[in-house]
């Protein structure tokens, strides 16, 4: 096995990337994005990579430079955050559309204003449609085991879409703990070579990427990338096999914690998953049937698999670090989607928590619980969508 | 026409594939080559944005008219001889 360290998020990512060893990072590493950049252009500088590492000038440029890169025929990462995900907006759907199958890390962070650079999902949520695979990830070693098999989901022949890895920005990002990294050896053999599709720089056959296409075509190659998603649910399941037996550590769709016999559910994504479970654990001990459902796979998001684990539940508390004004939080509408088609017809809350950063204590997981459980008792709903940990 | 299945992954197709296509159509002004003013400098060769200049063994010859947009920018390039241009822009349907 490999080596325990105790490290922060950034470092577990970056030294994921010296493992993968890609052949080209385009990146603009100042904030908002993190030091994840910074410590692999040191790699780079020291040559314990073969990266060509490509400083640009914006966000934009970066996914620009990934884009190109990546067509022509490199294995392909970045990392980013915030407003640097906002600013690359434009060319996540191009990275997408074109079938590259360029890998980024995103470490979540807020979108200003006003200006916040702290832990929050808006950013990875805001890229929702953008097509691109979205794992999520608890912890450091979560955000280190998912990179890493992000490699292998994107650049499989059923896929060849682009993957991104989210861990919460500094609760995870610049916090340290405890990891096992898996030996060089392992990781390079697990993710084997790169094979790409229509490489630009094969000029003995040439390509052109990204066409004018026009009404009468355009949809179909939407229906390709759809179809795309709906196979890489199980090619996730299939990588997580194979991760497990070099790894030890197993991985599904999502995490389901004491939710078989479950009554409650609380549903949340990331680091606020971790404390979630404790406050589960206290309930269970005072015989409150409450569990946890923590989603891995956002996109492609696994609707029958996910309300299949949460048939049993009465009422759910969906946790969302990501606003959708004067709407449901993004999170809660898959879970609404997901258990519209399952008939159980649960109750179901949507709580808006840790927004810029703003601390999820694990008594704001019990006032969730208690809620949950007196709409159980009563059968009576206060709001719907409603803020967990704000000031009146 | 092809359904989903059958179309190439993110629209990759063959190289040069616009030379198939008449984008000619959408000019408003028409350059017309006066070949006694040319001194065969190829600016215009140079600075056309498409490829509407053809040029054979290092001379050019008549414009490409299926790509051709008139943007004109050959016309003002071009130097000339004795101060006469050799390449002038015309409305088209006159």
């Amino acid at each position: 096995m490999g080596k325990v360290l105790a490290v922060t998020g950034n470092q577990a990512i970056a030294e994921a990337m010296r493992q993968i060893n890609p052949d080209v990072c385009a990146a603009y590493p100042i904030t908002p994005s993190t030091e994840v950049m910074q410590r692999f252009a040191s790699f780079v500088a020291n040559g314990k990579v073969d990266t060509e590492l490509v400083t640009v000038e914006s966000e934009h440029s970066a996914m620009s430079a990934c884009i190109g890169a990546s067509a022509a025929g490199g294995r392909v990462m970045t990392a980013t955050s915030s407003q640097g995900l906002a600013l690359m907006w434009e060319m996540l759907h191009i990275a997408s559309g074109m079938r590259l199958p360029v890998v980024m890390t995103l470490v979540n962070r807020a979108l200003s204003a006003p200006i916040n650079i702290h832990g929050d999902h808006s950013d990875g949520m805001g890229a929702r449609d953008c097509g691109w695979i979205q794992l999520w990830s608890e912890n450091a070693q979560e955000a280190y085991d998912n990179l890493i098999q992000a490699i292998r989901i994107a650049e499989h022949d059923d896929v060849r879409l682009p993957a991104m890895v989210c861990l919460d920005g500094f609760i995870i990002s610049h916090s340290i703990e405890s990891m096992t990294f898996l030996p060089d050896e392992v990781v390079r053999d697990f993710i084997g070579e790169f094979r790409p599709k229509h490489p630009l720089l094969d000029v003995n056959n040439p390509v052109t990427y990204g066409p004018l296409v026009l009404p009468d075509y355009f949809m179909e190659f939407k229906r390709q990338q759809h179809e795309a998603m709906l196979k890489a649910k199980d090619v996730v399941l299939q990588v997580a096999e194979e991760f497990e037996k070099v790894s030890g550590r197993s991985y599904g769709l999502f995490e389901a914690y004491r939710l078989d016999d479950a009554e409650l559910a609380i549903v949340v994504l990331n680091s606020a998953a971790g404390t979630c479970k404790d406050v589960v654990d206290e309930y269970r001990d005072r015989g409150v049937k409450v569990g946890l459902l923590k989603p891995r796979l956002f996109r492609p998001f696994p609707y029958k698999e996910v309300a299949e684990a949460l048939s049993g539940a009465k009422v759910i508390g969906v946790l969302d670090r990501a606003e959708s004004f004067g709407g449901f939080g993004p999170m809660y509408m898959e879970i609404a989607s997901a258990m519209m088609s399952n008939g159980t017809n649960p109750v179901m809350i949507d709580k808006i928590y840790g927004l810029g950063g703003r601390d999820f204590m694990p008594e704001h997981a019990a006032q969730l619980i208690d809620e949950l459980k007196e709409i159980l008792d009563t059968g009576k709903v206060k709001l719907y969508k409603d803020y967990l940990g704000v000031r009146e | 026409m092809k359904g989903w299945r059958e179309l190439e992954i993110g629209a990759v197709t063959e190289a040069g594939s616009a030379d198939e296509y008449n984008t000619g159509s959408w000019r408003a002004f028409r350059p017309r080559w006066i070949e006694e003013n040319c001194i065969q400098c190829l600016f215009c060769w140079i600075y056309c944005p498409d490829s509407a200049i053809t040029v054979k063994d290092g001379k050019r010859g008549e414009f490409d008219y299926k790509h051709c947009k008139g943007c004109g920018i050959c016309a003002v390039e071009c130097p000339g001889k004795k101060g006469k241009k050799a390449i002038v822009m015309e409305e088209e349907g006159k």
